[in-house]
């Protein structure tokens, strides 16, 4: 049969050829322009045109930034010193505003000796978030942990620190990545607390406010536990009554109290010294933080069966979408002062903040409410054939899928609000866009600088809204359950 | 949670304690009560209210705010400094948010009718004028038919241009700004041919250019700009206390009174207006319900009305505004205050 074979069959190849190296243009860097950059007559066309715009935008402002001045004290003098290096045509950005008054930018007036209690707030709250935004990855956990540590403490060594809050940082911070490593749960009480303490940190004052604000949910616990075996409905009623009346009460005068025999209290700063980045931050970490749960209820609540409820949800996420913001913030800042009485201090930041928080609240609300309407009918029907309750089925099978559907949603509304507390500075609070560089240009010595503030507190916004952007990326994959 | 409880908590308890203090008390009262001086001012323009390195404010506004800070508390640091938007300002005093507003806002009728504002002078006379690039060719406003103009919008400066250019019959084509920082990099890049805002801040623009020496402020002002101190009409003794603070710092510089020799004529003053004014002869203060010493305290602040123009915006400083209409009346300018008697 082989000789007939080798007969009828003129070649027959008994081993492989050796693999040839691909064509020119189906290899390496070639392939990839082909692929990526002129796939087309389209694609050409759009590549190039990119190519010439950036090389325009290059061209046009390389020589700006190449002739960058960092150590001037006036505009004038970088002027005189970009004509005395890079000839009298020359033009060059005077970076060394930023040199001056990064502190302003950053931290308003805020006393400058105190510069690191904002630096110490927003670092200690990493380890309260870690059990909120690392609750499971250990490594990722400890690997923010311990950079936050580190960056935190040496930039309150450098913004000269007292060594005893030091101590205290470096110990929070090795507790805080010590319960990290063995539980994280155990930081979730932190994570309760550390509101009120940041609120501490950042506004000083007598440490016994914060203290007796808490001891209001104590003592209505206390209430609960005594009535709430018999009488459930009586006993959490009492418990935010007790607490209510508490705080309205009692609090003030037993901190002033407290204060005068133990006095304890670190120097207090008034909300008219904060400004640039601080504001920004603190106002878009306290809307983050309360805008979510509150967002979750109305979502939940414009879900509900109930009548009352349900339009009472409905008005207000519509009149508050229906609403511009800057509306909202002037609400807040004038109109509110002739409704309450002469005299009244009614803190600008506080008015702020939750105007910022019922605003994105609103919005949070329908996001979630688009997570609801994703989830297939079957998961409610299936909570309520395992006979659970409507808490524990929104808890345990509704609200984590609906959550994760609307994680990309959430996100965006956190990066917009965030990026919308420039608009305070239309209330006259001053914010790191407008106003401080405006106040800063209101000094003869910079007057005239325009782009190098922009540019500045642009990056900085860029870096922090694209590590939120990269974070919810993260906890997408984290979380992706797929059914592919 | 615990924090939305506990704001909303801060919330009620600030809500209710307000209105447990709430009392219809006049200013003064209330200022002292305080011990502080709420003065509105401008969030910052050059040399008229602007904060330093260090978060101190200085300027021409600011120093006034100083001085009645120093007759009613006697001490001109005492002043809470309220940055107020040219949208907030006029809420910002008749809500009580500031007691006095010092941001070179222009004394107009219905600004003094209709907002229930009393002005209570003026500390800066001032006037909308336009500055071109010298390549135009322009030497008078009467020549900017066609030309495109930078404005701010919102303010005085743009309906005084549509008068100006209504009453001559010339056309223009208004560039909307938004801040003068805007105005002025607009200007720069060609956007518009000439600027038009008030004649102090065109100087203070015009210094900061790298070549000021390119650009010319067109000779004609196109409007009356009196930019003064307000406070909520109603209250008229705290009006008496800022109008009479302001007159003393005009009056004080009249009898060469300044911050240097203030103490020597204290004890070697001879004049009996000066006598008056610093103290040492009847009791002005006590007809406002302040001491004998107001008005040497006001002036001590930062001098009198000269020393603070000097310091602030005069030609020695870059702004370098020559005193014009500033200037007193002996000196052909428009101060002139009311004797003290």
């Amino acid at each position: 049969m082989s000789d007939t074979h080798a007969q009828t069959v003129p070649f027959v190849r008994d081993t492989m050829l050796p693999a040839a190296q691909p064509p020119d243009n189906q290899a390496g860097a070639v392939r990839w322009l082909r692929e990526n950059l002129f796939a087309g007559p389209v694609n050409s066309v759009l590549t190039i045109a990119g190519i010439l715009i950036i090389f325009f935008l290059v061209t046009h402002f390389w020589d700006w930034f190449a002739h960058s001045v960092w150590n001037a004290s006036s505009l004038s003098e970088c002027r005189e010193i970009i004509s005395a290096t890079w000839g009298p045509d020359a033009r060059g950005a005077c970076f060394a505003v930023i040199r001056e008054r990064w502190n302003q930018l950053t931290f308003g007036f805020y006393p400058s000796e105190l510069y690191w209690r904002p630096t110490m707030t927003f670092g200690l709250q990493m380890i309260a978030l870690a059990p909120v935004l690392f609750a499971t990855a250990l490594v990722i956990r400890r690997t923010v942990l311990v950079i936050t540590a580190v960056v935190t403490l040496a930039a309150m060594i450098a913004l000269g620190s007292p060594m005893i809050w030091l101590v205290f940082a470096a110990i929070a911070f090795a507790g805080g990545i010590y319960a990290s490593e063995r539980n994280v749960r155990w930081l979730v009480p932190v994570a309760l607390i550390y509101p009120l303490a940041g609120i501490w940190f950042l506004w000083g004052g007598s440490l016994w406010t914060p203290i007796f604000i808490l001891v209001g949910p104590a003592l209505g616990w206390v209430a609960w536990r005594i009535l709430g075996k018999r009488l459930p409905g009586v006993g959490m009623f009492a418990a935010i009554l007790v607490t209510i009346l508490f705080w309205m009460i009692l609090a003030g005068d037993a901190a002033n109290d407290a204060q005068n025999l133990i006095p304890m209290s670190i120097e207090s700063v008034r909300s008219d010294r904060f400004g640039g980045f601080l504001l920004s931050v603190t106002i878009g970490v306290a809307g983050i933080a309360l805008s979510l749960p509150i967002g979750i209820v109305l979502a939940l609540a414009r879900q509900s069966d109930m009548f009352l409820i349900k339009s009472l949800s409905v008005m207000f996420i519509e009149f508050i979408r229906g609403v511009p913001l800057i509306t909202l913030l002037f609400v807040a800042s004038l109109l509110l002062n002739y409704f309450l009485p002469p005299g009244t201090t009614f803190d600008i930041i506080l008015r702020v903040i939750i105007m910022v928080t019922i605003f994105a609240a609103a919005y949070m609300a329908e996001v979630i409410r688009g997570g609801l309407a994703a989830l297939p009918r079957g998961q409610y029907e299936a909570a309520d054939a395992l006979g659970l309750d409507y808490w524990k089925a929104q808890r345990l099978i509704v609200l984590p899928q609906a959550l994760k559907i609307s994680i990309p949603g959430i996100v965006s509304t956190f990066i917009g609000m965030f990026k919308d507390t420039v608009l305070v500075t239309f209330v006259g609070l001053y914010d790191p866009l407008k106003s401080m560089p405006d106040a800063i240009r209101a000094n003869i010595e910079w007057k005239g600088i325009y782009w190098e503030p922009f540019i500045f507190v642009g990056a900085i916004f860029f870096i922090i809204c694209f590590a939120m952007s990269r974070y919810s990326m993260y906890l997408e994959r984290r979380l992706q359950r797929d059914h592919k | 949670m615990t924090k939305s409880v506990f704001l909303g908590t801060v919330a009620a308890a600030t809500l209710l304690a307000g209105m447990g203090m709430a009392q219809e008390g006049s200013t003064l009262a209330q200022v002292k009560e305080r011990g502080e001086l709420n003065c509105g001012v401008n969030t910052g323009l050059v040399g008229f209210a602007a904060p330093d390195a260090n978060g101190n404010w200085t300027g021409f506004d600011v120093a006034l705010c100083r001085a009645v800070a120093a007759a009613v508390l006697g001490d001109p640091t005492k002043v809470k400094f309220v940055p107020t938007t040219g949208q907030t300002r006029f809420t910002a005093v008749s809500s009580g948010e500031v007691d006095l507003l010092a941001r070179n806002s222009t004394w107009t009728y219905s600004r003094d009718t209709d907002l229930k504002l009393d002005f209570t002078g003026v500390n800066y006379y001032d006037g909308q004028g336009f500055m071109v690039s010298k390549d135009l060719g322009v030497t008078s406003a009467k020549e900017l038919d066609g030309a495109t103009i930078c404005i701010q919008t919102g303010t005085t400066t743009e309906l005084n241009l549509a008068d100006y250019f209504r009453a001559n019959q010339m056309d223009y084509t208004p560039v909307n700004i938004d801040s003068n920082a805007e105005g002025e990099q607009q200007y720069m890049a060609g956007a518009c041919d000439a600027y038009t805002t008030d004649a102090s801040g065109l100087a203070a623009t015009r210094a900061a250019f790298a070549d000021p020496e390119n650009h010319i402020i067109l000779p004609e002002i196109i409007s009356k700009e009196p930019l003064g101190p307000a406070v909520r009409h109603g209250d008229n003794n705290w009006g008496d206390i800022v109008r009479w603070t302001l007159n003393a710092l005009v009056a004080a510089e009249e009898y060469g009174v300044t911050s240097r020799n203030i103490e020597e004529l204290v004890r070697s003053s001879t004049n009996p207006e000066v006598q008056r004014l610093l103290g040492t002869s009847d009791e002005l203060g006590a007809m406002m319900g302040l001491d004998a010493e107001w008005a040497k305290r006001a002036i001590l602040a930062s001098g009198n009305y000269g020393e603070i123009f000097a310091a602030n915006i005069g030609e020695q400083t870059p702004i370098g505004l020559a005193r014009g209409l500033n200037a007193q009346w002996t000196q052909g300018g428009l101060l002139y205050a009311p004797p003290f008697r």
